[in-house]
């Protein structure tokens, strides 16, 4: 057993690190978020050359690299909170796409990601915001030699600048039968994206309405009506992708809470050497590395296939859920009044746990599924 | 990274398995304790004779000579076979290792391997009333009287401290500025005239633990564990040592714990209930949580050698833990876990209220956590 990284990947962390420190700073983040599509361009082409959006797509689609090298560049992309499509791309679509896509979506949709000129998301969630199975009722009916979406897909990460949408569809029945996975080109007649202003304006969440949307056969991903496991097995890749983003969230609130504390005098001393203020620190500093430990897991037993992958994965997003929700809040308190201002970069991580937590399934959801793991 | 046990890894899992499986008593139910010492006594000797005890200590000592991950896959396979502990547990877990670091090699021909057999018992004796977690206040006094000194004062808290042969303990020599110098790390006979143990009965109605008296007891130097004067330096590597294996032994306890917990709402039917569903599920992802940061905390132990402060982050967690997971049981029995021995749950219940308090209570190791792990100034 070896719990560790190995060095070619404490080198990509490092060199993630350097790079989004650079390219990627506080201001970065700002002036992305408050752009209109929260999208730059420029930062996705040097991500794409840095060979980001190969990593962990097999080698024959133009891929480089493993799963827990992303992990690494995941962790990185949370701490900078790196905005736009990084995550909703590599974290939700391709992981989907590897597990359900046909050969030829796969050439197509992964060959374009990896090369860095494709970018895509997951629609997944209805107005319920669930992420079960029965929670899909977004209607797909066979139509002429092709298919007919009606329905309407909300909170969808990036949908805006998505080159390729993920679509989970009801083809027929209820709860695991009957789900059909599409893949979407761009935006076809009948399907529009509405942005919707969100806590987290790192993200960019959408409504997306689907009308009469008419797609050929070959859009259908692996066999229409029977795309549960598959997507299941992809949302637990996804899953462990995005505990990562949030372990780099919170290792950065404790470190700049951390560094405050040290710097900040009050009654003539730093605070952190107040116990009130170092204890909350400690316990932060459990948080984290407890999150950590339960995500790089995960992450493993995904990788590895392990049996317990799912199980793994619920546990790490029940567990990091609350635990970056906890840091970041005491973050703020660690830091005061500044912490409240929209000047500092407190609120950012704060807005990002809010909107992590219920991506892919909220504490309480995962919860449940380890309840009934544990044939409670 | 890779989480699956290695050929030799798998190998010494199956052998450790197999023998516990053999070997092991049940867990003894005897109230007697004079019984319960001999028992695990002579439990010890097995393992020892078997070479599982003292796994990560050299071989030429009587160690096995073998890895943290080796004691990692010892301790899981001795808590998943429910098999009781030695007797030695604070010499096993502290004394031998901090003989080890600082005794001279007489020393640890002498005391060694006895430690191992569980031949001799080993206690600690560092709390005192009137120091606690602020050790360095302590107050049980040593007269240098040239060849030996002459000790007088009181400890308490003492595990062990009435059937054991030998006792770390940590005295006042010299009164200075600094209350961390002028201490002494003596390894007194507990046998010596002028030693009185009394036992001490908890809020569990059991007696784990003493006050130990010394009246005149007579100590020869050449008791004296590393330099004279210099016992805070041998305390602190005794304390880590505390941690460190202690972490370790707990890292899978709580999964068994939580494990147990789930059983229990099954077998009362209360599994159906969503908020015992939610608090089982909780708990059982922090047991995990905890049990895989043992494994880092290993992996990175194996780097450096020693255990480090972070080792404080599994004993933390696990009181804690424990805490929240007795008190679950007792709510889900309802009335019925107060009465008689509610099944098990009520010793543990009270028992846990320890938990926080022993070996670093948590307001220590977050102390720890944050000066010497995050680098906060000192508080003190």
């Amino acid at each position: 057993m070896d719990f560790a990284f190995s060095e070619e990947q404490e080198m990509l962390r490092r060199s993630a690190r350097g790079f989004l420190a650079k390219e990627c700073g506080p201001k970065v983040v700002r002036r992305v978020m408050e752009s209109a599509d929260g999208y730059d361009a420029a930062l996705w082409k040097k991500i794409s050359d840095l060979g980001w959006t190969a990593l962990g797509i097999p080698e024959e689609y133009g891929g480089v690299g493993t799963f827990l090298d992303l992990i690494v560049v995941l962790e990185e992309a949370g701490r900078a909170l790196l905005p736009g499509p990084f995550f909703s791309t590599m974290g939700l679509a391709v992981p989907v796409l590897i597990e359900a896509g046909t050969e030829a979506q796969k050439k197509d949709a992964l060959g374009a990601i990896a090369s860095g000129s494709a970018k895509a998301t997951l629609a997944f969630t209805e107005p319920s915001g669930r992420w079960d199975a029965d929670s899909i009722a977004l209607g797909a009916h066979k139509k002429g030699g092709g298919w007919q979406l009606d329905g309407v897909k909300l909170f969808v990460p990036e949908a805006d600048v998505a080159d390729y949408t993920v679509v989970v569809a009801r083809s027929r029945g209820t709860g695991e039968e009957g789900i059909t996975l599409f893949l979407v080109r761009g935006k076809p007649k009948g399907m529009t994206v509405k942005p919707l202003e969100t806590l987290d304006m790192t993200r960019r969440w959408s409504e997306v309405r689907f009308d009469g949307v008419e797609l050929d056969g070959d859009a259908v991903m692996g066999t229409a009506d029977k795309a549960w496991p598959q997507l299941k097995r992809g949302l637990e890749w996804a899953t462990a992708a995005l505990c990562a983003e949030m372990v780099g969230g919170i290792q950065k609130v404790l470190e700049t809470s951390t560094d405050y504390a040290k710097t900040r005098h009050q009654f003539g001393k730093p605070i952190g050497i107040y116990q009130a203020v170092s204890h909350k620190l400690a316990d932060m500093l459990v948080l984290s590395e407890s999150g950590r430990s339960a995500t790089y897991y995960a992450a493993w037993a995904v990788d590895a296939d392990a049996p317990d992958r799912s199980l793994a994965s619920s546990m790490a997003k029940a567990y990091v859920s609350d635990a970056y929700r906890k840091v970041a809040g005491d973050g703020i308190q660690v830091h005061g009044g500044i912490g409240f201002t929209w000047e500092h970069d407190m609120h950012l991580y704060f807005k990002r746990a809010k909107s992590s937590e219920v991506t892919l399934g909220d504490a309480t959801y995962h919860r449940e599924l380890v309840a009934q793991a544990l044939d409670l | 990274m890779d989480f699956d046990l290695s050929e030799s890894e798998k190998a010494f899992r199956d052998e450790v398995r197999a023998w516990l499986k053999a070997n092991a008593p049940l867990e003894d139910g005897s109230t007697d304790m004079k019984e319960f010492i001999d028992t695990r006594r002579a439990w010890q000797k097995k393992l020892y004779e078997a070479g599982y005890v003292g796994i990560t200590w050299p071989k030429e000592y009587g160690g096995r000579g073998g890895g943290f991950m080796d004691q990692l896959i010892f301790n899981d396979e001795m808590i998943t076979a429910h098999a009781p502990d030695p007797i030695n547990v604070i010499g096993l877990g502290m004394g031998g290792p901090v003989v080890i670091a600082h005794g001279t090699d007489e020393q640890k021909k002498r005391y060694l391997a006895p430690l191992l057999s569980a031949a001799e018992i080993w206690c600690q004796g560092f709390s005192e009333p009137n120091a606690g977690s602020d050790l360095s206040g302590l107050q049980t006094r040593a007269e240098d009287k040239g060849d030996h000194y002459v000790v007088n004062g009181q400890k308490v808290w003492t595990t062990l401290a009435h059937v054991a042969k030998w006792c770390m303990l940590l005295v006042r020599e010299r009164k200075e500025a600094n209350p961390r110098e002028g201490l002494t790390y003596l390894l007194v006979d507990m046998e010596s005239p002028g030693i009185e143990v009394r036992p001490l009965v908890q809020i569990t109605g059991d007696a784990e633990f003493n006050e130990i008296f010394f009246k005149d007891v007579m100590v020869p130097k050449s008791q004296i564990l590393g330099e004279a004067g210099g016992g805070w330096a041998v305390a602190m590597t005794t304390l880590l040592h505390e941690r460190g294996t202690l972490g370790l032994a707990l890292a899978t306890r709580a999964q068994i714990t939580a494990s147990e917990l789930a059983e229990r709402a099954r077998k009362l039917g209360r599994g159906s209930d969503r908020l015992v569903r939610q608090k089982i599920a909780q708990h059982t992802i922090e047991a995990r949580a905890l049990q895989l940061n043992g494994y880092r905390a290993v992996t990175a132990a194996k780097r450096s050698g020693i255990p480090g402060p972070e080792g404080s982050i599994l004993k933390l967690m696990w009181s804690e833990l424990n805490q929240r997971m007795t008190e679950t049981a007792m709510d889900i029995g309802g009335p019925g876990s107060q009465v008689g021995d509610g099944d098990g749950w009520k010793y543990q219940f009270l028992r846990s209220r320890a938990n926080t308090i022993e070996a670093g209570t948590s307001e220590v190791l977050r102390n720890i956590l944050a000066e010497r792990v995050l680098g906060l100034p000192r508080s003190r």
